[in-house]
């Protein structure tokens, strides 16, 4: 403390990684239950899905009925996690007051949104390889541009973990924490195609469905994996970009404005 | 010397329209000790929160160090180290790994052996790998602390620190602020115990209604607000003050045995031998007699209820 002051760094790293860091160590310590519940709903939705009605579909838009889920199944789980992930990386300390710490410590917005959000995409994308490996104990799962399809669960990942972190500014409470993703989110993705082709539904349901952002993202998710969607890989592109540039964008403005962070 | 914190015009008004600074000027000198008193709802947390980053101010300006704590928050913020009033931990993560988490998070590389001694010279190493929430206040009061003195700070902000700690603690931590001090740390503290500021502080600022009342070193402080108390006990009790006396506005207290008289021990005729010389004069004998500065408390009170009256 007798040594003359360092520069402050031009971008904090060590702040970064510090809190990268702490996230990731609050998901060690429930691994147990990380790694089980993924397994054990994959488990039960092939079950469900693949073998009771599985056996009575057996083909969707000529892919059997058991790999034609798999996208949406990993979606639907990289969409709660993500979200949930990133909500309570930053409600936490909201709520026991530790934000005071990083409030007062040299980190930029950026650097803050990408210590949050990595850790969370980071343990969404590990939960939906998890089901991706144990979807292929029931099913054999081809993906056909396995970059594309990569490139796509982490856009998709740092999205909703975006979309997670202003809903953790924005709740005032657990309660609101859980209410976005269980009344929007999941139904959305029910409803937009996880566990059936869009083609199945009679009109005007399957027009009301183009109007459900999540089954743009499903669908292109199941592009990389088929090769074929409802709906085209770019159009599911742009609305991904889109919902990703607006979290983005909300972010931006709760850090210019100090919303619900700062007093 | 530079003043190592200048605040110039310093506001704050929340939402609800609370004006809690109406302009605050003030520089904190390099290396000193800088007690802030003041009541409750004075202002003294937000005033905190603005120079700290935790509060966005209305208006005005803070430089630390001769960066401005929002253009160069990077350069402002690395050099403080804050402790807040409220006991705010996580509760899950093992101490050593909260601490070198704050350390990160200030953008300095870890240093294993500096937060070992941080630890010992805070009595945590033997808690380094216990939880957070197991630990009692206290010890959690300590963990704060190595929190905010994890990066080096220059600067260490103390919030109410003393506030619900034990007297173990207290001295511990008062030994720490000394040491700290040495080592050239400024300091900046809030505290209600008063007897703190006084034995403390190198300066001190009184704060009310989000506006600064005085900033004074602590002996000039005393001195100039010192007021002195002269108590005489009288050998015979008497039923009512002489009238001859009206001049002193006297006081006669303990069923008539003692006369008290207030006076400034720094003005030119402080009215004492001219008191004695004419209770002589009628007759008045005493006993004993006894004088007593009043204390920072008594200035603190005087000051603020003297101004609320006002």
């Amino acid at each position: 403390m007798n040594s003359p002051h360092l520069a402050a760094p031009r971008f904090n790293w060590q702040g970064v990684w510090a809190l990268y860091r702490f996230e990731m160590h609050r998901f060690r310590r429930t691994l147990w239950t990380g790694l089980a519940v993924p397994v054990i709903t994959t488990s039960l939705y092939f079950i469900v899905f693949g073998s009771a009605i599985g056996s009575r579909m057996t083909e969707v838009s000529g892919i059997p009925y058991g790999s034609f889920i798999v996208p949406g199944l990993m979606m639907l789980s990289l969409f709660q996690e993500s979200t949930f992930n990133g909500a309570f990386g930053i409600h936490m300390p909201r709520f026991t007051g530790t934000i005071y710490e990083l409030l007062s410590a040299p980190m930029s917005a950026f650097e803050t949104v990408l210590g949050y959000v990595g850790a969370a995409a980071t343990k969404a994308m590990l939960v939906a390889a998890i089901i991706l490996v144990t979807a292929n104990l029931f099913v054999d799962v081809q993906v056909e541009h396995p970059v594309i399809m990569l490139a796509y669960l982490v856009l998709v990942a740092c999205t909703f973990s975006l979309f997670g972190f202003v809903l953790g500014i924005w709740a005032k409470g657990f309660e609101q924490l859980q209410v976005i993703p269980l009344l929007i989110v999941t139904p959305l993705t029910f409803l937009g195609g996880a566990f059936y082709s869009l083609d199945m539904l009679p009109e005007p349901w399957r027009t009301v469905t183009l109007f459900n952002p999540i089954a743009y993202l499903i669908n292109g998710f199941r592009w990389t994996f088929f090769g074929q969607a409802d709906v085209s890989p770019l159009a599911s592109l742009a609305v991904t970009a889109a919902f990703f540039a607006i979290c983005l964008g909300t972010v931006w403005w709760i850090f210019r404005t100090g919303y619900r962070l700062k007093n | 010397m530079q003043p190592i914190i200048s605040i110039r015009g310093l506001e704050k008004t929340y939402a609800s329209g609370h004006q809690a600074l109406k302009g605050v000027d003030l520089d904190i000198n390099r290396g000193e000790i800088f007690a802030l008193l003041g009541p409750n709802g004075a202002g003294k947390t937000t005033l905190i929160g603005a120079i700290c980053g935790l509060v966005t101010a209305t208006a005005g300006t803070v430089t630390v160090d001769g960066h401005d704590n929002v253009r160069a928050y990077r350069e402002a913020r690395s050099r403080i180290g804050l402790v807040p009033q409220e006991l705010n931990t996580d509760a899950f993560e093992p101490v050593g790994a909260t601490v070198r988490f704050s350390r990160g998070l200030f953008g300095r590389s870890p240093d294993p052996a500096l937060i070992e001694q941080l630890l010992r010279d805070l009595s945590l190493w033997d808690k380094r790998d216990a939880i957070i929430k197991e630990l009692s206040g206290g010890m959690k009061r300590r963990v704060m602390i190595a929190k905010a003195l994890s990066h080096e700070p220059e600067i260490l902000f103390l919030d109410e620190p003393t506030a619900g700690v034990d007297v173990e603690l207290r001295r511990d931590m008062w030994n720490m602020v000394r040491k700290l001090r040495e080592r050239g740390v400024t300091i900046i503290l809030t505290t209600h115990y008063i007897e703190e500021a006084e034995e403390m502080a190198d300066r001190i600022g009184v704060i009310d209604g989000g506006k600064l009342m005085l900033v004074e070193e602590k002996h000039a402080l005393m001195k100039k607000l010192g007021r002195k108390e002269l108590t005489v006990q009288l050998a015979e009790p008497l039923a009512a003050i002489p009238p001859e006396l009206a001049d002193w506005k006297l006081e006669l207290i303990a069923d008539g045995r003692e006369l008290r008289y207030v006076f400034d021990r720094h003005a030119e005729r402080t009215g004492v031998p001219s008191l004695l010389a004419r209770m002589r004069d009628l007759g008045i004998n005493f006993s004993d007699l006894n004088t007593h500065q009043s204390s920072l408390e008594e200035i603190f009170v005087g000051l603020v209820h003297g101004k609320r009256a006002a």
